[in-house]
């Protein structure tokens, strides 16, 4: 018989090689779904995992995306990390990414065409807030009601894509598009662009953001009392109201991050990787940062890592499409892997196993 | 007495460093009412466990209707005639009375067939029930009902019941009481677990009395006094106090009139609740678990707030103040449960010292925290109290229960409050490490501070308290002077008996 044995305290190796871990598992079980698939499944982990940084012929393009799409991921992910760390789940990010985006890109194009410097910063600004607010709504409801924050924020995520497709063709819409959906194109409109900074890089505004939060929160939770705030009240929610931590607060503090980080990635995507806002600029952004935030272990530093991992399986999953026509599905599939063997191995850090049969 | 319905003989178990049970032996005869009584920890939970099958003992057998019985699964203790009545039910909120019901059974009948017989045997047993009711809606009185009414289509020979009345009004206390005499009438014996004194006179043909999980005595409760059942549950190695030389001072803590709702299904209200304590004095609060204790400490902790006006700290009103606030003005307080209420089990030592001591010890700095600080803290709580631990950054939940009590113990002592409330400081510790906290908090009463040690632990606030009071039903007694209290009168105190007026005389 096999036992699991609870270790009297985490295990720290573990911490660190479960992520590695769930990394080769995936790459081991993926490439044997790639095979069933007909497909050569060392060439498919190659494709995903090292061409899009070093094939001589794509790596020029695929590189800078990399940055492109890590941005956003770890910007929400960090966001959602400061919330699962005190037990909130904030599922919804998704719906904050998009009014995020919503909100900062009506604000400019209400003063277009104004070329003022002051415009981007405001967007910024508006962009956060269309997050925060976007996250009250779960919040106040959790703390006035009692609802639950999974379900109210997911379904929040709806209510987004709708009103994301009704702007998109209608109060928002380009004046001068022909009557296509979709917002004026952000760059081309220099004052309101948010601009790649070193050229081929993929570094843009979202990214400054993303470090920024990296660090931020790894001085948040290392440092400061509002951080061990939120760390006690998801590991001993008594032991917090004993402390004298409010836990409404906390949660609005844990959603309000989360909705503003979420709202800035979905603004510094409208205005830069997806140039406009229309029905599918968002691509699910909010959903997969979920998974880096986890495979990240909630921790700043394991998210940056994670968010780029993420992005490579992206980049590296639309490559594989293309060169060996593996169905898109099998991308997301491989994703998944990564996250359901992140959480299978975890278990190890807090428990070991014992072969034989245990004292009853 | 013919051959009794099961015999118990040299029951034993232990578990890690406590005997729960030590060769207790006793019979329950057929068609009896017995009780079991005993404080908390004397053993009743492990007795009655090993007789419903959930717990194997060590030693010892049992012998029900003259045949073998050694259950190893409550299903066995099922078949076998025995059914067991818990004081938590496990029910489920959105099906109906017949549904839970059909679940705790080994081989359910139809639907409609079980509601006919759920009628049948309720009303049959005055216990009024419909079967269709979704159980969420029902009073804590008509879910026992079902609980019971699931025990008895089984037709069981034995019945236990696990502090059956705790939960129950007045009426509704009635009630089960004319069903009980009615299912003894039928030759259903039962097993009665309480520790309310009055109830089982009334009830009860025989009594078992545990105390530190040994047999003190089976005795005739209609022939027994409350005072003396008291004293059989205390022990008769109590010794009257004596009046310690404390110098008094002002009065530092006061609640005035304090009441508070129960905080959830299984809490108890706070009912007019006074006390005061002046610097230098220990208060010592008795009485038995789940009478309000955790809710009196959750007031004074300041974790519930209170209505404007019923507590009063150095002369200041803080019923609104919260913990932090409390904290800042000197009153500190510890926790009964020492994992994941007074510590966060998966953290560091450290950690859990920031946990209270973050302001009075400054170690924030315009809100960050600094961690020597802390860590210098925590050494010192570690070294002055003995905490053994490999080292400050070790897991709260890595130490074993004796030295994290002395650290959460410590770490409030460390803080020199001005008022500080405790719940069971020394529970579940060892003879010395307990010893050591009693003589910490005495020597924090010496030095001006004044305290109050809520306990179940009856020597212990003998040991150390000044005054005593008793929490009964979340109503506290009169504090009255230590010196020269008798074991009559702590008795009575705690069991909110009738006669309080003839034990004081």
């Amino acid at each position: 018989m096999i036992h699991l044995e609870k270790r009297p305290q985490p295990s720290q190796v573990w911490t660190v090689i479960t992520p590695v871990l769930a990394v080769i598992l995936t790459m081991i079980v993926g490439g044997m779904m790639f095979a069933a698939l007909g497909k050569p499944p060392l060439e498919a982990i190659r494709t995903i995992f090292w061409d899009p940084l070093f094939h001589p012929q794509f790596a020029g393009y695929s590189r800078p995306q990399l940055l492109v799409k890590a941005g956003p991921l770890i910007l929400i992910a960090i966001g959602l990390s400061v919330g699962f760390r005190a037990g909130i789940w904030n599922i919804g990010a998704e719906g904050q990414y998009i009014m995020g985006a919503i909100c900062g890109a009506g604000a400019s194009l209400a003063l277009y065409p104004s070329d003022s410097i002051l415009l981007f910063p405001m967007m910024v600004i508006a962009g956060a807030l269309g997050g925060w607010a976007w996250s009250m709504i779960p919040a106040i409801l959790k703390t006035k009601f009692g609802t639950n924050e999974i379900l109210v924020s997911l379904m929040l995520v709806y209510v987004a894509e709708s009103i994301l497709a009704s702007v998109s063709s209608g109060l928002l819409r380009n004046p001068d598009g022909m009557g296509f959906p979709g917002s004026r194109n952000f760059q081309q409109w220099d004052a309101a662009a948010n601009k790649e900074l070193i050229a081929n890089t993929g570094m843009h505004w979202g990214v400054v953001f993303a470090l920024i939060a990296v660090i931020a929160a790894y001085v948040l939770f290392a440092r400061h009392i509002r951080g061990f705030q939120i760390r006690l009240s998801g590991e001993a929610p008594r032991a917090a109201r004993f402390a004298g931590v409010n836990p409404n607060r906390i949660v609005i503090f844990c959603l309000g991050t989360a909705g503003a980080l979420a709202g800035l990635a979905g603004l510094f995507e409208v205005t830069g990787p997806a140039g406009q806002i229309s029905i599918d600029f968002n691509s699910g952004y909010g959903f997969t940062a979920i998974i880096v935030a986890f495979l990240g272990r909630l921790h700043p530093v394991g998210i940056l890592l994670a968010g780029l991992l993420m992005a490579l399986t992206y980049i590296g999953g639309e490559l594989a499409q293309l060169m060996l026509g593996v169905p898109g599905a099998s991308i997301q599939l491989f994703q998944g892997m990564l996250l359901f063997f992140l959480l299978a191995t975890d278990v190890f850090t807090n428990y070991r196993i014992r072969f034989g049969q245990g004292a009853a | 007495m013919a051959d009794p319905l099961l015999r118990l003989t040299g029951l034993t178990k232990a578990y890690p460093g406590v005997i729960a049970n030590d060769d207790v032996n006793f019979d329950i005869g057929e068609n009896e009412i017995h009780a079991l009584l005993g404080e908390n920890g004397a053993g009743k939970s492990t007795l009655v466990k090993m007789i419903y099958g959930l717990v194997k003992p060590d030693r010892g057998s049992m012998v029900l209707q003259g045949q073998d019985y050694t259950p190893s699964e409550p299903s066995e203790a099922r078949q076998r005639g025995v059914g067991m009545v818990f004081q938590h039910f496990s029910l489920f909120d959105a099906l109906n009375v017949a549904e839970n019901v059909a679940l705790g059974m080994e081989n359910p009948p139809k639907t409609r067939e079980l509601a006919e017989r759920i009628r049948t045997v309720s009303e049959e047993y005055g216990l009024p029930l419909d079967p269709s009711r979704i159980v969420g809606t029902l009073s804590a009185g008509e879910r026992q009902r079902v609980e019971i009414i699931r025990c008895l289509l089984q037709d069981p020979k034995l019945l236990i019941m696990d502090e059956p009345t705790s939960v129950l009004t007045p009426q509704e206390v009635d009630i089960l009481f004319q069903t009980l005499n009615k299912l003894r009438a039928e030759g259903t014996s039962i097993l009665y677990i309480s520790h309310k004194l009055e109830e089982i006179r009334t009830l009860c043909d025989t009594a078992t009395i545990l105390r530190l999980g040994k047999k003190v005595a089976t005795c005739t409760p209609k022939d027994t006094s409350a005072r003396e059942l008291a004293e059989m549950m205390v022990g008769a190695s109590f010794a009257t106090p004596e009046a310690r030389q404390t110098t008094l001072g002002e009065v530092a803590l006061k609640v005035a009139n304090l009441s508070l709702p129960a905080p959830g299904a299984f809490g108890t209200p706070l009912r007019d609740v006074s006390l005061s304590v002046q610097r230098g004095e220990v208060l010592g609060i008795g009485g038995v678990a789940g009478n309000g204790q955790d809710e009196l400490l959750a007031a004074l902790s300041g974790e519930r707030l209170s209505p404007a006006g019923s507590i009063e700290l150095l002369g200041t009103d803080v019923s609104r103040q919260g913990p932090m606030a409390r904290r800042d003005a000197g009153l500190l307080s510890g926790p009964e449960e020492r994992l994941g209420h007074a510590a966060a089990p998966n953290m560091s030592l450290t950690e859990n010292g920031v946990l209270t001591a973050a302001r009075r010890e400054g170690l924030l700095k315009n809100g960050f925290i600094d961690w020597a600080a802390a860590k210098d803290f925590t050494e010192k709580v570690i070294s002055t109290f003995d905490v053994r631990t490999p080292s400050a950054n070790t897991a709260a939940r890595a130490l074993s229960g004796g030295n994290l009590q002395k650290y959460v113990i410590g770490r409030e002592i460390m803080q020199r409050p001005e008022v500080l409330v405790v719940n069971q400081p020394t529970w579940g510790v060892d003879a010395a490490a307990a010893a050591a906290i009693r003589q910490a908090i005495l020597d924090l009463a010496a030095n001006g501070a004044a305290i109050v040690v809520i306990s179940q632990d009856l020597d212990e606030l003998m040991e150390i308290s000044d005054r005593f009071a008793a929490l009964n039903e979340g109503r506290l007694t009169d504090a009255v002077p230590v010196a020269g209290l008798t074991i009559d009168t702590i008795g009575l105190m705690m069991g909110g008996a009738q006669d309080m007026e003839v034990a004081h005389a």
